[in-house]
């Protein structure tokens, strides 16, 4: 063997060294966290005001004509089970024992709704290598463009929400998601779930101005009555609704860097399969931690420059002059 | 000839009063199949009527606007007051009875000691308890003390309107009189037969009193008292407008394009997804189609449903309350059976949904192989790089 113990320890000590010189100041280097966009757009969801009509997901469907689901062979009708390709917003339920009682987690059930969270700082597009999803830097929210994509799927694997679908019955797939209904809101509309929700448990609007009923709801007393925004935070309609108990948390507010989709719920998140994140963005995580690998392209040639060494002493047989 | 002969074969009368024997079994017929019983009991309860000596009915008032009365007077098919009048002996209504004052008080008197156990007592408003009854008297006594010298006697108790059900109009918040319903107000002993509504639908109100006559027992009632061949499925179950809910059309105000188009309600709080009563199914005022309040479109307020109207804010949205994943009524089971919920989407998607199952050992033992094979393949090639360089080196050497 041409490679001595005594090579391949100077050869690690000295990749590591730099590693390590490298690495040190790479948290004084990390990526800012991305702020919040001035004009974004999202939706509040609120558990304890839906009633699970599922009139969002039908709604949801014929806007952004998307076909029928069938997870049970032989249904004539729209039954998913997930979301899918087929399916980019899905209401979920929650039950526990004898699922009596609504928004509570014991002997209880809930409602969830499931679609793109439309992140601050999105895992997916910093995953994407060929920028096929990207965030639109007005309202906010995660595109794809079919074109660029490549199918690697990176963003489903980025995704802590499990979001991205692939559509694996296709010659030629692409990625499915939820994009709030962009088309709409291009035309002066707004995401087709809000607007056909009867009881105002989706709504629409400026996350500004979301985070403030958010925190609304959160500190309005419960058992009397109070005024919920129907369709949209800002509109006009206002449905008189008494208060029920809320878990003290604005999901979304905070999760991975943050939201532009908030959900209010009585019942912990984790039950209702949101996963629990770090304040800060796996992005930006990830990319600080690349970024410094990458900075200067100093490591790659080291490492680069460690391998010629490795093979020049093994086909010549000498050490470099 | 023929005809004439059908009709002296029964046993019954050729007239009821101003009734015609016609008239009589049609209304008998349709009181029938408003009970939910086949058309041949339509006779049946024409005989039990006739047969009857006419049970003496008191009809005691407290805290009311007389609209249940109204309500009973608007029948008409045929002309049911006459009809109740004939077919029974209504000896002391506050409102109809002919003679006033002490007459009237003495005519109640009397009914009530010639018929220990035999009448009906029937009951519109409410009864107020605060600052021991005063605030309805009659003749000097409460209400209070007229109900409870009665109700022991009564063969039956009838509670006609919301306001003797459960308090009504009269004991909406902040409730100055303490006003509460028949059954509160007589401490829970004695079970009463509730028609609730706001006025309730006189047919139901009928209905009701022949088959007591008839049958000789209370009818089928459901938790809260209400008879279920009237009370028995939810406003919203029934609704005209259900299609509209369905496809998520709604009126967002009065008078605006939904409005006008006849769209669903439920935005601008119909309370009918927590209502039992049989407004869409029976009608009001005998006048055909959509007379009634969703009909004309005003919302259901929940005048039958205790909790819910005189309580909600009339904007408020309902709560689909009767619809829990399980599939059972949070309130227990209604008798009647479970298809008094709200009609369930087929399913939900369980949180955690099931995928496949899972990676099989072998997969993963298979996978793991491969995986060593190629680290293996390439490990091997790389140190095989430099050795096949050398080895070959000689040979370029020589030549």
């Amino acid at each position: 063997m041409g490679l001595s113990r005594r090579d391949f320890l100077k050869v690690s000590a000295g990749g590591g060294l730099l590693l390590a010189s490298n690495l040190a100041p790479g948290t004084a280097l990390a990526r800012p966290p991305a702020p919040r966009l001035p004009e974004a757009q999202g939706i509040l969801f609120d558990a304890t005001v839906c009633i699970g009509c599922k009139a969002c997901m039908t709604a949801c469907k014929e806007y952004n004509k998307l076909p029928p689901d069938h997870y049970h062979p032989g249904e004539i009708w729209d039954d998913p089970i997930d979301l899918s390709a087929k399916t980019v917003n899905i209401v979920k339920l929650y039950s526990n024992g004898t699922a009596h009682n609504k928004d509570q987690e014991i002997n209880g059930y809930s409602f969830i709704r499931r679609f793109c969270m439309h992140c601050v700082d999105p895992a997916c597009v910093s995953a994407c290598p060929v920028t096929a999803l990207t965030k639109e830097m007005k309202t906010g929210v995660v595109r794809y463009n079919k074109d660029n994509c490549i199918g690697c799927r990176y963003c489903q694997i980025a995704c802590p929400y499990n979001i991205p679908k692939f559509q694996w019955d296709q010659a030629f797939p692409q990625i499915v998601k939820c994009y709030l209904c962009d088309h709409r809101i291009a035309q002066g509309g707004y995401s087709a779930c809000c607007e056909f929700c009867p009881t105002g448990a989706s709504i629409f609007g400026n996350v500004q101005d979301l985070l403030k009923e958010a925190r609304r709801r959160l500190a309005l007393p419960v058992g009397r009555f109070a005024d919920y925004p129907l369709q949209r935070v800002d509109s006009a309609h206002k449905a008189p609704r008494q208060v029920t108990p809320y878990l003290n948390h604005i999901y979304g507010e905070k999760e991975g860097g943050g939201t532009q989709v908030f959900m209010l719920a009585n019942v912990p998140f984790t039950k209702l399969g949101l996963p629990q994140l770090a304040p800060e963005s796996q992005a930006g995580t990830s990319e600080t931690l690349y970024h410094t690998l990458y900075k200067g392209m100093i490591l790659p040639y080291v490492v680069l420059g460690g391998l010629f060494y490795l093979i020049y002493k093994n086909t010549t047989g000498h050490e470099l002059p | 000839m023929k005809e004439e002969k059908r009709e002296h074969s029964t046993t019954l009368p050729s007239h009821f009063g101003m009734v015609s024997r016609r008239d009589f079994l049609k209304f008998c017929a349709v009181a029938a199949a408003g009970m939910g019983l086949p058309l041949s009991m339509g006779p049946k309860i024409a005989e039990a009527v006739a047969a009857l000596k006419r049970p003496p009915v008191i009809w005691l008032s407290g805290q009311e606007c007389t609209g249940c009365s109204e309500t009973l007077l608007r029948s008409t098919h045929p002309t049911v007051e006459t009809l109740i009048l004939d077919l029974i002996s209504l000896d002391y209504h506050e409102t109809l009875s002919t003679p006033s004052g002490h007459l009237a008080e003495e005519a109640r008197k009397k009914s009530i000691d010639d018929n220990k156990g035999k009448f009906i007592l029937v009951v519109d408003g409410s009864i107020p308890m605060k600052d021991g009854g005063i605030y309805c008297q009659i003749g000097g006594k409460t209400v209070l003390q007229i109900l409870q010298e009665t109700a022991p006697l009564a063969m039956a108790i009838i509670n006609i309107g919301s306001c003797s059900c459960w308090g009504g109009v009269p004991s909406g918040s902040p409730n100055p009189t303490g006003a509460v319903g028949t059954a509160e107000a007589l401490g829970g002993k004695y079970k009463t037969i509730n028609i609730p509504g706001c006025p309730p639908n006189p047919y139901n109100f009928l209905s009701t009193v022949l088959y007591v006559l008839t049958f000789k027992k209370l009818p089928e009632l459901d938790d809260k008292g209400r008879p279920m061949f009237a009370y028995r499925r939810l406003i919203h179950e029934g609704c005209e407008r259900r299609a509209h809910f369905d496809a998520g059309r709604f009126a967002l105000e009065y008078g605006d394009e939904g409005h006008r188009r006849g769209w669903c309600l439920y935005k601008v709080g119909c309370k009918g997804p927590e209502t039992f009563n049989n407004c869409p199914q029976q009608l009001f005022g005998d006048v055909g189609p959509r007379s009634w309040p969703v009909g004309t479109g005003c919302p259901c307020f929940g005048c039958s449903e205790k909790g819910v109207g005189f309580t909600k804010p009339i904007p408020e949205q309902a709560n689909l309350k009767y619809f829990t994943p399980s599939g059972l009524p949070k309130d227990g089971i209604r008798p009647g059976g479970a298809e008094l919920r709200l009609t369930p989407p087929t399913a939900f998607a369980p949180i955690e949904a099931p995928e496949g199952h899972g990676v099989s050992a072998t997969a993963v033992g298979v996978a793991a192989g491969l995986a060593g094979l190629a680290a293996g393949a390439a490990a091997a090639t790389a140190l095989k790089l430099g050795k096949a360089k050398s080895d070959s080196g000689p040979e370029t050497k020589k030549e």
